[in-house]
C-alpha cells in the first residue's frame, strides 16, 4: 500500500485516490492554433521515466483535490506532495 | 541438434539423464551482426527464430538483460485466444493462433498448448448484445465464436454463483472454443533452443547501454559487454521500451504501469477453460498443477518495479469471489508483478521508425503472451524486408497522429476510466 501525503487532509492510504498520470505534461493554450504534432504530445506520448515521476492524483475518497506527487517508479518512493498549483523542484 | 522423443528419453534414462545437450549456448557476443534483437523474452525469441526459418538471416543476437524466461514470458496468465472484434486485430491474432496449433511440432518442444476455450460472462442485456456483436465480427474474419445462454454457461462452469441474490447476474456469455492456454516457459525455451540451433547467438546478462545512430542509421548499439555493430537492430524490450526510446530520443505512446497475477494452492480439476468476469476485471483458469491462475487490473500508476500492492490485488480478488464464492476457502500461494507496456489504445505497436535499420515491437498491454508466435513472425518479416507485412499494415507507430487507433475496448493506460 502506498501512502501518500495529501497537501490538505495529510498522510492517507493509496485506496482513497485516484491516478491522473504525469503531470509535466501541459495542454496546447486554447484559442490557439495547435500543430497537430503537439496535439498528438499532449494526447498520446508520454516519457514514462524509470526514476523520479511528477504525476497527478486525486484525492477521490477525500477533499476531492487534485496534488501533485512526486513518486521513484522504480521504488514507488515517494518524496513530496504538493498542491497542484504549486511546483515540485 | 538432439531431437526430443520418446525415444531419446529412454536412451537418457540409462544415463541417469545427465548427458543431455543443453538446450542453448553461452556464446560471448562477437563484434557484429546482421541483426540484433534487444530483448530475449517471448516476441524477441520468436522473432529471432523467424528470421532464420523463414527469412534465412542466421548472423543474428539476442540481447538479454536477465536471463531467458524472467521476464513477462514467464509471468503472464497463460492465454491465448483471438476474441477480437477489430479486423486488424482479429486477423493478426488468428493468423497466430494457427501457429500456436502446430507449434509444438515445429519447435521439437512440448508448449503444452490446450484449447480448452474462454467464455467471456455477460451480466446483462446491453452485454449480451454486444457479444453477440463481437461474436458475428469474429465469425466473419474465420475465427470460432459461440453465444451461450444463462443454462449453457451453467453446465459449462456450475461452481459459479447462479443464485438469486447476487449482484451482476450472469445473463450468458460469449465462448471462443479453439482458444485455451499453453506452458509459457516452454515456450520461451523451445524458441530459444531452435533459434540456438539455427545459429542466432543467445547473449543473457548483456545490458543495453546506448545506441550508435549516424545521420539517422543504426550502426550498432553500447552494451554492459561491449560495443555490437548492426545492420539492423529489433527493439522488443515490452516494460523496458520507454527506458530505451529515451536512449534514443524517441518519445512513444506507451506508459509503463505494473500488473499483477496470483496462483492460489493446487486443486483438483474442476474449472475446464478460461473464464472473464464482465462485471469487474477479473480471469481465471485452472493450470495442469491445479493452481487457479488469476489476474486482472493494473496497479494503476507508472511502475517499473516487478511488484504491486496488495489493494489491487483485493480488488481483483473481489471481483473473483463475486464470480465463484469458492475462491474463499483457498489459500493464495504467491502474486507477483510483471511491468507492462500499456500503448494509448491497448493495441501493440510492430514497426518501422524513423531511424533507418531500427524497428519497433511493443505496446502488448496486458496481451503479449497470446501474440507470441504471431509478433515474432510479422516482426521477423518487417525487419527482414524493411517493410510491415499485410498482417501489422495497422499495427503503425503512426496510428495514434492520424487518428487510425485500434481502440478495440476503449482501454489505455487509464483503464479505471474505461
Amino acid at each position: 500500500m502506498l501512502y501518500i501525503k495529501c497537501p490538505y487532509c495529510g498522510l492517507r492510504a493509496q485506496k482513497e485516490f485516484s491516478y491522473g498520470g504525469d503531470a509535466t505534461v501541459k495542454r496546447p493554450n486554447i484559442n490557439e492554433e495547435v500543430s497537430s504534432e503537439d496535439w498528438d504530445n499532449f494526447v498520446y506520448m508520454r516519457k514514462s521515466p524509470r526514476g523520479k515521476h511528477i504525476e497527478l492524483w486525486q484525492h477521490i475518497a477525500g477533499c476531492r483535490q487534485w496534488i501533485k506527487v512526486q513518486r521513484d517508479t522504480a521504488t514507488h518512493e515517494i518524496f513530496q506532495t504538493a498542491k497542484v498549483t504549486e511546483e515540485i523542484r | 541438434m538432439q531431437k526430443y522423443s520418446v525415444f531419446s528419453l529412454i536412451k537418457n534414462a540409462f544415463s541417469n539423464h545427465q548427458n543431455w545437450e543443453v538446450a542453448w549456448k553461452d556464446p560471448t557476443p562477437k563484434s557484429e551482426y546482421d541483426v540484433v534483437i534487444i530483448g530475449g523474452g517471448g516476441h524477441g525469441l520468436a522473432t529471432a527464430y523467424y528470421l532464420a526459418k523463414e527469412h534465412n538471416i542466421r548472423n543474428v543476437a539476442i540481447i538479454e538483460k536477465g536471463w531467458i524466461g524472467g521476464g513477462n514470458v514467464g509471468r503472464n496468465t497463460t492465454i491465448i485466444r483471438s476474441n477480437f472484434m477489430y479486423d486488424a486485430n482479429a486477423r493478426f491474432n488468428e493468423f497466430g493462433m494457427d501457429l500456436w496449433r502446430n507449434l509444438s511440432q515445429e519447435l521439437n518442444f512440448n508448449v503444452m498448448f490446450s484449447p480448452r476455450g474462454i467464455i467471456n460472462l455477460a451480466h446483462s442485456d446491453a452485454q449480451m448484445n454486444a457479444y453477440a456483436r463481437r461474436g458475428n465480427s469474429m465469425r466473419l474474419n474465420g475465427i470460432d465464436a459461440k453465444l451461450l445462454d444463462r443454462e449453457e454457461v451453467k453446465k459449462l462452469i456450475p461452481m459459479a454463483d447462479f443464485s438469486d441474490e447476487v449482484r451482476f447476474p450472469i445473463f450468458g456469455g460469449l465462448m471462443q472454443p479453439s482458444a485455451g492456454t499453453a506452458r509459457h516457459d516452454a515456450v520461451a525455451w523451445g524458441y530459444a533452443r531452435q533459434a540456438d540451433d539455427m545459429g542466432v547467438d543467445i547473449i543473457q546478462h548483456c545490458e543495453v547501454t546506448g545506441f550508435d545512430v549516424v545521420n539517422g542509421k543504426i550502426k550498432g548499439i553500447r552494451t554492459s559487454r561491449g560495443d555490437i555493430k548492426a545492420k539492423k537492430v529489433g527493439l522488443c524490450v515490452a516494460g523496458s521500451t520507454n527506458i530505451l526510446a529515451e536512449k534514443l530520443n524517441m518519445t512513444l505512446p506507451i506508459e509503463t504501469h505494473v500488473l499483477q497475477a496470483c496462483v492460489s494452492e493446487p486443486v483438483k480439476p474442476l474449472l475446464d477453460g478460461v473464464v472473464t468476469f464482465g462485471a469487474g476485471h477479473f480471469y481465471i483458469s485452472q493450470s495442469d498443477k491445479g493452481e487457479m491462475v488469476m489476474g486482472g487490473d493494473l496497479d494503476g500508476y507508472n511502475s517499473y518495479a516487478q511488484r504491486g500492492n496488495l489493494p489491487t490485488i483485493q480488488h481483483v480478488l473481489t471481483g473473483g469471489l463475486a464470480l465463484f464464492p469458492f475462491l474463499s476457502r483457498l489459500k493464495m500461494l504467491r502474486t507477483w508483478g510483471g511491468i507492462m507496456d500499456m500503448s494509448m489504445d491497448g493495441s501493440p505497436i510492430i514497426d518501422k521508425t524513423h531511424i533507418e535499420g531500427l524497428y519497433l515491437n511493443c505496446g502488448w498491454c496486458y496481451g503479449g503472451f497470446k501474440s507470441t508466435p504471431v509478433s515474432g513472425w510479422t516482426f521477423a518479416h518487417t525487419i527482414a524486408q524493411d517493410q510491415v507485412h499485410e498482417l501489422n499494415s495497422d499495427l503503425r507507430l503512426n496510428r495514434f497522429s492520424t487518428g487510425h487507433l485500434l481502440d478495440e475496448k476503449g482501454l489505455g493506460t487509464k483503464t479505471w476510466i474505461g
